[in-house]
């Protein structure tokens, strides 16, 4: 069985197909994504004939089979020979969790690549742009095996000329290095990347705490990596903008959604706030109660979904994050699919819902 | 300094490798030509020729001899 190759999906415009035209297109190239690993991944049959009661016709998106998004930190699913394998990303995952572990070849890693230059252009502009990291450079200093961040960072960083540190390997500002990167690219748009809990404790509270203010008016920041921590200081999106507006004079402030399961394809937001799923992703969202499908405005498990996994089984995952589809086809920002909200962990919400029938192991 | 010449010391600077080593040097070949190597590679050349390589050439710039032919397309010619 030859590999599938959606290459021509690189033709599209990320947000072109309206999400009738897109359901039947992606549903024909999931489906054969499908039969791709259940052939290639002999666990991967295992876990369907586990988990998928009836593997009978499948329609539409809501019916290709979906496993669960921890299963890569239990097992080693691959659809690749061992020789094939280019690379390993392993998810962040705190001390004491397991980290998924996702294979890759060549292949899968060029289209994760591209497929993320096209959402990135869409953002950035045709024209890759002078780049600030909010992190440090130490983050990619042990090149055997360096974190998630580190890989995001690398990742990212193909997007961005003159590509500039702006914390020490202490997490501190490099007021130096910053200051230098400001005054060569003066008064022309800059790219500026971070995961939103680094920008937040170690760039905003930073240049806060310092009274310093950065004249990056003309500076765009893609942001990414959840919300968790910062839930837990009270900050929403809202004053995620706003604080970098006050401190940097930034205009332009992107999340965006994805993970290691799913490199590539991301959700990334429009201006009004949205994520969106590009023509390569969905989302869908299921009640955690039965799986069914869950209406707009109503909360649900969030399901994703992208062409880009070859090399393993990713293509349909259950995440174990809580999200609310907002609207099909018709956000003010004009582009076509469906576009959503993430409400946060599931876990937490299990954990408060059980906790009175479980004792917490400490 | 020849257009060749300038493209075989980018790569030998960046990955402190041998004129015979070059020929067929593909990406990942060496430990030094990993992700963050390539990402250096590709700085030292913008800067040598003087050009802003397109996101999708420095995804498919796998090999020294590839890399010939997609400066090329930049008129930036080896022979």
């Amino acid at each position: 069985m030859n590999a599938p190759d959606f290459s021509d999906w690189l033709e599209f415009n990320p947000y072109a197909f309206s999400a009738d035209v897109k359901s039947h297109k992606l549903t024909k190239a999931l489906v054969e994504l499908t039969k791709w690993h259940s052939v290639q991944c002999e666990s991967y049959q295992k876990i369907l004939n586990v988990l998928v009661e009836n593997t009978g016709s499948v329609n539409c998106l809501e019916d290709i089979p979906f496993i669960p998004v921890r299963l890569f930190k239990e097992f080693d699913l691959l659809s690749i020979e061992s020789d094939e394998v280019f690379k390993i990303m392993t998810s962040s995952g705190t001390s004491g969790q397991q980290v998924s572990k996702i294979y890759l070849d060549r292949k899968t890693a060029a289209l994760q690549t591209k497929v993320l230059s096209r959402l990135m252009s869409d953002v950035l502009g045709k024209k890759r742009l002078p780049m600030l990291i909010i992190d440090s450079p130490s983050i990619l200093k042990n090149r055997q095996a360096f974190s998630a961040r580190g890989a995001g960072i690398l990742g990212f960083s193909m997007f961005g000329l003159n590509v500039t540190y702006a914390l020490d390997d202490s997490m501190s500002l490099d007021m130096p290095a910053i200051e230098a990167f400001l005054a060569r690219h003066h008064g022309s748009p800059v790219f500026i990347f971070g995961f939103t809990f680094v920008i937040w404790q170690h760039f905003v509270l930073s240049l806060q705490k310092k009274g310093i203010h950065l004249p990056l008016d003309k500076g765009i920041v893609v942001h990414g990596g959840g919300w968790k921590k910062l839930q837990e200081q009270s900050v929403d999106n809202d004053a995620f903008r706003h604080a970098l507006k006050s401190v940097a004079n930034v205009n332009k402030v992107v999340n965006y959604y994805g993970m290691v399961e799913q490199t590539g394809s991301l959700f990334v937001e429009c201006e009004f706030g949205h994520l969106h799923a590009p023509i390569y992703a969905d989302v869908i969202f299921r009640r955690p109660i039965d799986f069914g499908i869950a209406e707009v405005g109503e909360e649900g498990i969030i399901e994703v979904l992208s062409l880009l996994p070859c090399s393993y089984p990713g293509h349909a995952l259950l995440t174990e994050d809580l999200g609310v589809l907002l609207g099909v086809d018709d956000c003010r920002c004009q582009r076509l699919g469906k576009y959503f909200r993430v409400i946060g962990r599931l876990e937490k919400a299990e954990m408060r819902g059980c906790s009175d029938t479980y004792e917490t192991r400490t | 300094m020849s257009n060749l010449e300038k493209y075989v010391d980018a790569f030998k600077e960046t990955f402190m490798v041998q004129d015979s080593d070059l020929s067929d040097l593909k990406y990942q070949d060496i430990e030094a030509w990993d992700s963050v190597g390539h990402m250096a590679l590709m700085a030292t050349l913008e800067e040598r020729f003087n050009v802003e390589l397109d996101i999708d050439d420095i995804i498919e710039f796998s090999s020294f001899e590839v890399g010939q032919s997609i400066l090329a397309k930049y008129n930036i010619s080896m022979s």
